[in-house]
């Protein structure tokens, strides 16, 4: 989130669009409350209605997958209507930039495709520079080739009626959609979205979002109270996980994994380090090489980083086709992978095309599940479908310790790290993930010192002791001060001298030499010679903290303990908020300083541009960045129900991740109907810890799907009858909940029926419960996270039968 | 008046079912064997081992789509007709408690055979074990409101629709709420706030939520009469008897 949780009852319009935060963030949902009792409107955005949809001033019904042509739609409307805040857009955002004259779109393509690899060459997305590097404008707005011009020639196609007919949506719901939030352009309001895996996942997953920070930008809304880019986060970790950074991509701090090619640390450094000559750009990621030398330091502490970056393990290239979740289940499935440790997660559910994965499991050699309880992938091989006899595969079950049985902390979704302490011991000797992680990186050690190995220097000199505590334990709390970091060596910064082996006080003290460590340059200041801030419970504030609701005092955030991210375009270039009723930061002409949140970098107002993570200091509007272009576009989900559409001839995402030989349901009619997956507000996840929990199952005891009355008329389902969901990648059952809450689409002058289902069921327990969702998904996926398509793809939905029994 | 009472703001309920478990997670109460009957509510009813439940209901009012949920429980009436009937049947099956106003089914309910709870309760809360006979329901959480804790239910819930405390403040609570809400919802209503220390703020009708959202008169088949009506029934044989 780019704002955080309390932050949302200052919203004046809350959109909520690929998510549904009053089943699945519970919590959460007091502050859209509060919004609500000072007036906020609320729109809830959904193919189906839902308990956030019950709570909504106003539901709009779309099709799963069409959420690109709504939004670009929104743009459209923003532009041709006038409603972008001017005075924000003009001087905060890349409105204005030039961009080549190379660059070009066509029909569906942006320039630089190749169609043999299927991935863009984005030399054309680049905007005209001067001598120095710096963006050309044009503040009028009026050269075509400017951003703004751009935008709205690329959206121009986005008429209401086009997108009624495509998302299946009345114009009248789209108008006034589009009425009630771009109201929020005014200076002094503004409108928040809350989004979640409902936007993330789809092969547009990534372009979803872009969309909607395009809105945010053109109407004010980044920066401002109530305002903000807001994903809500999944697992109580996800965030403290993507921030250390599991991904293949992406080393912690969101530095990024070096390529084979990139030799040296001088070379990695040079590529991944931008260079602004716009003395007004702050350019934070100038300091990328003091960030990737002390997390190089931190692993490999009595090792130069220029020496231990050779012992990063590198990628030949950073295509998500090649390396992310479904490439790397194709490879386990092809029988190319040894062993497997699935750590914390019960792929066998939860990973499209169960079938497949469960298969890919009988494969190994070895696997290892390390989690609380049993699960379906560790016990695969005794699943339906599976002789033990034929699997070959040895597992172990490695029992785990639970939350609150261990210590540690943890980031939500804001941002926020908040330290958890132990509660009970763990049962029988079980220990929590840190320690077996030690334990068996001291065997691995070992049997190197012991038997060689091919490369044996990152393995014997990675210093996995600066974790341990006393007793050469791994230790949370230390593990905490070494992600902050500390001094290796006695030395001077910013003029204050520091000690060897005091704690960094902040990422703006790491340097690029050595003389400091530090595990994750983000949470730098989160455990300084002060203390653990995370461990903080002080509800105390000032009164203009208060009025922003922050909360600085109680645990900390990054970066640097600030809760609302771009807030220096909260405020004009004078630093008098934009919005006085609800202001984040404010410059105090008198003292020279700014009041309220911690501000964006400490400068004057109108002397930096806000957006200090960018090279150039702006909100991105064209974003030259992505896989699928620099600007959003409207393609149907790779199992869709329909041959085209009107914004294009190119049907799918062209980038898209997908296995060529695995068939896909495109107007197929053996599978006619739309299916999404999500989640209950009574179950988590694959349900591997919700469905041993009898007074949760009590609530949601089987496996079910959402069908509309229309649907079960026209196949003769009976509400609470078993019913056959099926694709070509396998079927299950579930019971038919019949309800007024699916509506069929009109889409093209077409009926289209969608129907939708829980994924936390697995064969495992209870009894009667059911399998998983997805074991009908299919295996594609977003080019830029790889992650897979679960909200819209093509079903069958009949009667159960005894033959389906067998 | 005094004592104690529950307000419970319908229009901040998201049924996310928080109240219903934390109420058999205190009390220790087994989870029933349920099935899904293509609803998302589970139980399908209240029980000796479920005394909170969530009930949901899709309405179409004024040609929109609603879906209302209804956190049901006992309304611990200030004038509590289970009370007085049960202890016919058998003395000291059911107390009040005279600091708070709960209303508590005792080990001595275990005696009431053959009795309907629309017989005893206007609502048609009270429901017998049938294992041990003892008739059971909520019991305001009265071990941790003597404690100075609040019940269960309303310690969990996230959005602030269960609220508890000071029945006067309660009323006063669910008389402001109430004309806030009108402003969006001009059919809004407290229901049976002078009878009960259980106050829902209904955004429509009571029929929209379920059937005994109010005290109403008996299905059909039996002899009607409301609530006042029983008592004078009630009443009649008392007053000949002194």
């Amino acid at each position: 989130m780019t704002n955080h949780w309390n932050d949302i009852q200052f919203s004046d319009c809350i959109l909520i669009m690929g998510s549904n935060p009053a089943e699945n963030h519970p919590i959460s949902f007091k502050y859209v409350t509060m919004a609500q009792e000072k007036g906020a409107k609320v729109i809830h955005a959904d193919p189906r209605f839902t308990r956030t949809s019950a709570k909504s001033d106003m539901y709009v019904p779309l099709r799963s997958g069409s959420d690109i042509a709504i939004l670009g739609g929104m743009i459209k409307y923003i532009l041709d209507n006038k409603l972008y805040f001017k005075e924000y857009m003009l001087n905060y955002t890349n409105a204005s930039f030039l961009v080549s004259k190379d660059f070009e779109f066509n029909d569906g393509l942006f320039s630089g495709f190749d169609p043999e690899t299927s991935t863009y060459d984005k030399s054309t997305w680049q905007f005209q520079t001067d001598e120095n590097g710096v963006p050309q404008k044009d503040p009028s707005l009026k050269d075509p080739q400017c951003v703004f011009q751009i935008m709205k020639k690329h959206f121009a196609r986005y008429t209401p009626d086009k997108i009624c007919r495509i998302a299946g949506m009345e114009k009248s719901d789209l108008l006034d959609m589009y009425k009630l939030y771009t109201a929020t352009g005014r200076p002094d309001k503004s409108g928040t979205i809350m989004y979640a895996m409902g936007w993330t996942q789809h092969s547009v997953g990534v372009q979803n979002i872009r969309t909607m920070a395009m809105i945010q930008l053109l109407l004010g809304n980044i920066g401002v109270a109530g305002g903000g880019v807001n994903a809500l986060r999944g697992e109580a970790n996800v965030q403290g996980s993507t921030d250390h950074c599991l991904l293949y991509h992406i080393l912690p701090g969101y530095l990024k994994t070096p390529k084979a090619a990139q030799q040296s640390l001088a070379e990695y450094n040079k590529a991944y380090t931008p260079v602004s000559n716009d003395p007004e750009s702050a350019n934070w990621w100038s300091n990328y090489p003091k960030y990737s030398a002390s997390l190089l330091k931190a692993m490999w502490m009595n090792d130069d980083p220029k020496d231990s970056y050779n012992w990063l393990p590198k990628l030949e290239n950073g295509n998500a086709s090649q390396y992310s979740w479904l490439p790397m289940i194709d490879r386990m499935y092809q029988g190319k992978f040894s062993g497997a440790f699935t750590w914390g997660m019960n792929p066998a559910c939860s990973g499209s095309d169960s079938k497949k994965v469960r298969e890919g499991l009988g494969k190994l050699d070895w696997m290892v599940n390390c989690n609380l309880f049993l699960n379906e992938t560790g016990n695969f091989w005794e699943g339906p479908g599976m002789d033990p006899k034929k699997v070959k595969t040895e597992t172990f079950f490695l029992p785990c310790a639970s939350p609150i049985e261990k210590e540690g902390s943890i980031s939500n979704s804001g941002r926020w790290m908040q330290w958890r302490y132990a509660g009970p011991e763990p049962l029988n000797g079980v220990l929590s993930d840190g320690h077996y992680f030690s334990e068996l990186m001291e065997e691995v050690k070992r049997l190197y010192k012991e038997e060689g190995g091919a490369f044996p220097a990152p393995v014997e000199r990675v210093t996995f002791d600066a974790m341990y505590g006393e007793h050469h334990e791994f230790d949370a709390k230390q593990t905490a001060r070494l992600i902050n970091g500390w001094f290796t060596r006695d030395c001077e910064v910013k003029g204050k001298k520091f000690k060897k082996g005091q704690q960094v006080p902040s990422f703006a003290y790491l340097q690029d030499d050595g003389s400091t460590c530090s595990g994750n340059w983000l949470y730098c200041n989160s455990v300084t010679d002060e203390g653990n801030k995370a461990m903080r419970r002080d509800a105390s504030m000032t009164p203009e903290q208060e009025k922003a609701q922050l909360y600085p005092n109680w645990s900390w955030c990054w970066p640097v303990n600030r809760r609302v991210l771009y807030n220096r375009a909260s405020v004009d270039v004078n630093g008098k908020p934009w919005a006085p009723e609800k202001p984040i930061i404010a410059w105090d002409a008198s003292s020279k300083k700014w009041v309220g949140d911690v501000p964006d970098g400490g400068w004057a107002p109108g002397t930096r541009h806000p957006f200090i993570m960018r090279k150039h200091g702006f909100g991105q509007l064209f974003g030259p960045g992505r896989a699928d272009g620099p600007l959003p576009e409207y393609y149907e989900p790779l199992e869709c129900p329909v041959e085209s559409h009107p914004f294009s001839g190119q049907l799918h995402n062209p980038t898209a991740i997908h296995f060529k030989s695995e068939k896909k349901s495109v107007c197929d009619p053996r599978y006619p109907f739309i299916a999404s997956t999500y989640r209950l507000t009574e179950h988590w996840q694959t349900g591997s810890m919700t469905r041993w929990e009898p007074w949760l199952v009590e609530t949601e005891p089987q496996m079910f799907v959402e069908i509309s009355h229309e649907l079960a008329r026209l196949r003769g389902f009976e509400n609470g009858e078993k019913v056959c969901i099926e694709s070509p990648r396998g079927k299950l059952w579930a019971i038919a909940m019949v309800t007024e809450r699916f509506k069929p689409f009109t889409v093209q002058g077409q009926t289209l029926h969608q129907v939708g289902m829980p994924w936390h069921y697995g064969w495992i327990a209870p009894k009667n419960g059911g399998d998983s969702a997805n074991l009908v998904t299919p295996n594609v996926g977003d080019p830029n996270t790889g992650i897979p398509e679960y909200k819209a793809f093509m079903v069958n939905v009949r009667k159960w039968t005894k033959e389906d029994e067998a | 008046m005094s004592g104690k009472a529950f307000f419970i703001d319908l229009s901040r309920c998201t049924a996310c079912r928080g109240c219903q478990v934390a109420c058999k997670q205190w009390k220790n109460l087994p989870a029933e064997q349920t099935r899904n009957v293509g609803t998302h509510q589970n139980p399908q009813d209240l029980s000796a081992k479920t005394l909170k439940l969530v009930r949901f209901e899709e309405r179409t009012i004024d040609g929109k789509l609603k879906w209302l949920f209804f956190p049901e429980q006992c309304r611990h009436c200030v004038e509590p007709s289970c009370m007085y009937i049960a202890n016919m049947y058998a003395p000291g099956s059911v107390r009040k408690d005279e600091k708070t106003g709960a209303v508590v089914f005792t080990e001595a309910s275990k005696d009431i055979k053959g009795v309907d709870p629309l017989d005893m309760c206007p609502y048609n809360i009270p429901r017998r074990d049938p294992e041990t006979g003892i008739w059971n329901k909520c019991n305001m959480c009265e071990d941790r409101v003597a404690e100075g804790m609040l019940p269960s239910c309303v310690l969990t819930c996230p959005t602030g629709a269960m609220n508890f405390g000071d029945r006067d403040d309660m009323l006063e609570m669910a008389r402001s709420r109430l004309k806030k809400l009108k402003k969006t919802r001009p059919g809004a209503r407290l229901a049976d706030p002078d009878d009960v220390r259980v106050i829902y703020l209904l955004e429509y009708g009571p029929e929209t939520y379920s059937e005994f959202t109010v005290a109403k008169a008996r299905p059909k088949g039996r002899t009607t009469f409301s609530r006042r009506e029983m008592f004078a029934g009630l009443a009649k044989p008392l007053r000949n008897k002194a």
